[in-house]
């Protein structure tokens, strides 16, 4: 039927790209408005997508191309998304354009605005390119309905965000590529040798035949084997600790619109796999692991929050947060009950809008002061730069799960799934993880208070240099002091309230948010509270094919 | 008793032979000149792509050739006793030597033109190469199979040698020929074990003697074959096989027999390195092939685990080497050796299989697969970085910064072939390469190997993307001045790439031309 949606999907970034190669001349004047009518144009078809739709069978595969490509490898180019997938293609569609909205939003002379023309090459017409066959792997892995077609798409995205983080990253941008593709490919080609034992076993590379087989065919031990090799894979793209170790490097390191894919929709990568492939394929494999899952994934949410109250970075602290985050998802995964799966797949993408816009500001930010680092920053921002303040405000208290935002429900039921996990996980094991990830909401939400106090609040002081300069204040200079003081004392954060300063605006250079940000942030801003304040948006899209996904589960 | 012979059969090699004559006798007596050099190169260009035309045809007739057949009153009713055979296999690597042959004829050109190097002499030494490539792949017989792989091997000491008054190159040629006689030495002696033992050279007619449905000739007559002798093979047998594996070993530089191969890359013109990477290694690997799998099936539980260890030991220690390398030609030659031992791996599967897979059809097909796609993506890797080595003489990794951005086409091409050789997207040829190899070793159950195999790819990534990466960095300095045109290597970098990218949006192709099933 409407096959040609997906193809579109793909093909509309991946001719955008190579159309850059062709006629790269006659596009360079236009190259800001290009990217974000390609990623514009395949947006749209995101949202045909979406409206068409058969919500009444998310179950079921639809908007199918079922084309045989290499025979002798068994390989289909088979493409479709059911409501597992349907929110991730998406939100990559929304993020890759919201990127390039970013990028190329008025004149283009912001500070992160990396198109335009500048002094030593910034490259513009590469960062479309990459940007744009990024694109084609992170939608193609989320549409692939074929093993090895997942595989190769899974793939394609390597060596678009190597450069992306190797060219127009930070300063210790080469070693952090290097270590980011290394790790992911180690995992990935582990992943591969668990896909081809599946394929080996169980003779098809059909995923959706493969979930409805249920893992008949293969044996308890190969299910296992598989499991853990498919799922190391991507435990490490998730990030799950403690593999996590690529992902602060790379995040600190790259660009803001990297920063935003990468945890926005790669990371989003590794959690689809568990729930296309992992689980459902290998229901056994899945029963026996999940324990071990859970506990990694718990370790993962008090080693990710332990470790971003000891970030002096903000980017780094947000990166943490990231894998306190996934573990959540994981955990949610680990509990192989309805409520946890859908929990962990709500949760997926509330992290990709709400880490994405934390990316953005964090981006922002470092832009404004060339800093990233929290005590530098000096505090008092919602003096000084209120509207950012406020957004900054709005993103960490999404983040740290407050009810009413879409931070809340996924945490809520991926430990509401834990109290109560799959009849074949022992109860009490579960029920210890839960309250050890309670107590990690607990420290999520502290370090996030902390990070505002520092930040947002307090009068601006002029420490570290870098920080706005010559901001009258009553009693700048000695309060300046203590705010530096409290700065570095986590335990005493600073409670003066904050005074909107007259005058206040900042130094040139200082501007509050800027257009092109506004554009970038307020859909994000938007679905965060339309998914927060009606979450049976999504839930309703996602429990009909979980229920699917689980149905050989005992 | 007089042989048929089907010269049909042999065209490929006998046209290359003539070729060959034709270009000493035309340099001998002709002035010498660059017209002249240009006319000789593309004499050969002209008789490659005639030998390529037969290799088509006889393809095209879709039937197994054989020639130099034992007549049956001598072959004691065994009709199958034949030197030479034209079928599926002999084509597709006589096909790629052949493909190989026009690239490194088009990259001579330019080597050529710098003067220095005697043009016929070249020229017939590269043809007899190639007499020797093509002829190996249809060899049936221990003899016809050491005779050819020595023809592959002597022209290519002289080749390396030719940049005369150059240390490095005779260097590598001595060090070329020293490894090679003794390769040789040592196979010519395992082959003369098997000879004594199994009393034929045929390789078919060896493995019926081995497997024992065949008699082995002066064995007592109770006891008519080797097998149902209470003391099992003898262990001659078994160090025959080594030393034959040891041999063909040299030749494709696998481990502990690698030392060589980055030195005499290096020394030797750049063109023959090409040619020592994919030609000469497509000969060795096509020889293993025949002599594993054609004569000793019935062996394989012994010479299964020294295959497995030989690519592990080498996929590792080739990956390894070439992190450490400055010198993009050093760094080439290790990363070929590194791709041997993915070419050798499924092979060290071949018959752990069941039932339909268990003559080793699809890990013979798997192994000329990951050949033939490497045989693309190395050419075309070599001629980029001989198009840099006319204006960077020393071609270290460090000439390579900003390549994009000085020479966008040949930039390109070379990053594509180096992500290719790692097997990522957009190289998709190599990533299928290596989930062929991949498939091949899950199914064969080795499951050691295939994690060996893994880390290995995530080794050769990273030299490989860190080369890669150098290429869009941002340009030291002001560009070498030189920009002459070498429209010779841009054909063979255009061919080479273009395969590669044909192999990626189409790997069908590959896996069609190399399934050898029958």
């Amino acid at each position: 039927m409407s096959g040609w949606l997906s193809v579109g999907m793909v093909t509309v970034p991946l001719l955008g790209a190579l159309l850059l190669l062709v006629a790269a001349d006659a596009l360079r004047p236009v190259l800001r408005v290009y990217g974000m009518a390609v990623s514009g144009v395949t947006l749209g078809l995101a949202v045909v997508m979406v409206a068409t739709f058969d919500y009444g069978q998310a179950a079921r595969p639809q908007f199918t191309v079922d084309v045989a490509w290499i025979p002798g490898l068994d390989l289909r180019f088979q493409l479709g998304v059911d409501g597992i997938s349907l929110p991730l293609v998406a939100l990559t569609a929304l993020l890759t354009f919201l990127c390039f909205a970013y990028l190329g939003w008025g004149d283009g002379a912001g500070p992160g605005q990396l198109l335009r023309p500048r002094a030593g090459g910034a490259r513009p017409r590469a960062l479309v390119f990459t940007l744009l066959v990024l694109e084609v792997g992170m939608i193609g892995t989320f549409l692939a309905l074929d093993l090895l077609l997942f595989f190769v798409f899974f793939e394609i995205v390597l060596v678009p965000m190597y450069f992306l983080i190797a060219i127009w990253g930070g300063e210790r941008r080469r070693a952090a590529a290097i270590k980011f593709i290394l790790y992911t490919l180690l995992g990935s080609v582990v992943m591969l040798l668990g896909l081809l034992l599946i394929w080996a076993q169980a003779g098809t590379l059909d995923i959706v035949a493969l979930a409805q087989s249920h893992g008949a065919g293969m044996s308890r031990a190969v299910q296992v084997v598989a499991f853990v090799a498919v799922g190391l894979g991507l435990a490490v793209k998730t990030p799950m600790w403690p593999l996590h170790t690529w992902l602060p490097d790379a995040h600190t390191e790259a660009p803001t619109v990297g920063s935003v894919l990468l945890a926005g929709v790669l990371l989003k990568m590794g959690t689809y796999g568990f729930a296309r492939i992992a689980i459902p394929v290998l229901p056994e494999g899945a029963a026996a692991v999940a324990p071990w899952l859970g506990a990694l994934a718990v370790v993962g949410i008090v080693y990710g929050a332990l470790a971003c109250l000891a970030q002096r970075d903000l980017k780094r602290m947000i990166a943490y947060s990231s894998v306190g985050h996934m573990g959540f998802v994981l955990l949610g995964f680990a509990t192989l009950t309805p409520t946890g799966i859908n929990g962990a797949l709500f949760a997926n993408i509330a992290h990709g809008l709400i880490t994405g816009l934390l990316f953005f500001l964090a981006g922002a930010i470092k832009d404004r002061y060339h800093t990233a680092d929290i005590p530098s920053l000096g505090g008092g921002m919602l003096a000084t730069l209120p509207r950012l303040g406020a957004v900054l405000t709005f993103a960490a208290i999404a983040s740290l799960g407050l009810p009413g935002l879409a931070g809340f429900w996924g945490e809520m039921l991926a430990l509401f799934g834990a109290f109560q996990p799959a009849e074949s996980l022992p109860r009490g094991l579960f029920l210890t993880f839960m309250v050890i990830g309670g107590l990690g909401a607990v420290l999520t939400a502290a370090y996030f208070l902390v990070m505002l106090s520092r930040v947002t609040h307090g009068a601006p002081a002029a420490a570290g240099g870098a920080a706005p300069v010559g901001v009258p204040g009553p009693g700048a200079a000695g309060e300046g002091v203590v705010g530096r003081l409290s700065a570095t004392l986590p335990e005493a954060p600073d409670e003066r309230p904050v005074h909107a300063l007259p005058g206040a605006a900042g130094p040139p250079g200082m501007a509050d948010i800027r257009r092109h940000e506004l554009v970038a942030w307020v859909p994000l801003i938007g679905l965060i509270l339309l998914f927060g304040l009606w979450p049976g948006l999504l839930l309703s899209l996602t429990t009909p094919a979980v229920q699917i996904l689980l149905g050989a589960l005992p | 008793m007089i042989q048929q012979i089907d010269y049909f059969a042999i065209a490929a090699p006998l046209t290359l032979a003539l070729v060959a004559g034709l270009v000493l006798l035309l340099d001998a007596f002709l002035p010498a000149g660059p017209r002249v050099t240009a006319g000789l190169g593309a004499i050969t260009l002209g008789g490659v792509m005639v030998a390529l035309g037969f290799v088509a045809a006889q393809g095209f007739t879709g039937r197994t050739l054989p020639t130099f057949c034992v007549p049956e009153r001598l072959s004691d009713g065994d009709p199958g006793l034949c030197s030479f055979v034209v079928d599926r296999f002999t084509l597709v690597i006589a096909g790629l030597v052949l493909v190989a042959a026009v690239v490194i004829v088009l990259m001579s050109m330019t080597e050529l033109a710098g003067g220095g190097i005697p043009v016929g002499e070249w020229y017939f030494l590269l043809l007899c190469t190639l007499v020797g490539a093509v002829t190996l792949p249809a060899a049936r017989d221990l003899i016809m199979l050491v005779v050819a792989l020595e023809l592959v091997s002597l022209p290519v000491f002289a080749l390396t040698a030719l940049k005369r008054y150059d240390g490095r190159a005779s260097e590598a040629a001595v060090k070329l020929f020293v490894v090679s006689v003794v390769s040789t030495a040592v196979m010519l002696f395992g082959v003369s074990l098997l000879y004594g033992v199994g009393g034929t050279v045929f390789l078919s007619r060896l493995a019926e003697v081995l497997s024992g449905t065949a008699p082995a000739p002066g064995w007592p007559e109770g006891s008519a074959s080797l097998v149902a002798a209470e003391h099992g093979l003898p262990g001659v047998v078994t160090v025959g096989i080594v030393l034959v594996v040891a041999g063909f070993a040299f030749k494709i530089a696998a481990v502990p027999f690698h030392a060589w191969a980055a030195d005499v890359y290096q020394g030797a013109p750049i063109p023959v390195a090409a040619l020592l990477s994919v030609i000469s290694k497509a000969a060795g690997f096509a020889g293993l092939i025949l002599v594993l799998v054609l004569a000793m099936p019935g062996q394989a539980a012994t010479w299964t685990p020294v295959v497995a260890i030989v690519a592990a030991l080498t996929m590792t220690a080739g990956n390894l080497l070439a992190m450490r390398q400055r010198s993009a030609v050093r760094l080439l030659a290790w990363s070929s050796v590194a791709q041997s031992g993915y070419i050798l791996a499924p092979l060290a599967v071949a018959f752990q299989g069941s039932g339909a897979r268990s003559w080793g059809a699809s890990a013979v097909g798997a192994s000329v697969a990951y050949l033939v796609i490497y045989a693309a993506m190395n050419l075309g890797a070599f001629a980029v970085v001989m198009l840099v080595s006319r204006t960077a003489a020393r071609n270290e990794l460090a000439d390579y910064r900003g390549l994009v951005f000085r020479r966008p086409a040949a930039g390109l091409a070379l990053a594509f072939c180096l992500i290719c050789l790692a097997g990522l997207p957009p190289g998709l040829a190599g990533l299928f390469a290596k989930v062929v190899v991949f498939r091949e070793i899950v199914h064969g159950g080795a499951a050691w190997l295939a994690v060996v195999m893994a880390v290995n790819t995530v080794i050769g990534l990273y030299y490989y993307v860190v080369w890669a990466a150098r290429l869009f960095a941002p340009e030291p300095g002001p560009a070498p001045a030189a920009r002459r045109v070498f429209p010779a290597v841009w054909a063979a970098t255009g061919l080479a790439v273009a395969a590669a990218v044909l192999f990626s949006v189409a790997p069908q192709l590959v896996l069609d031309l190399t399934l050898l099933s029958g």
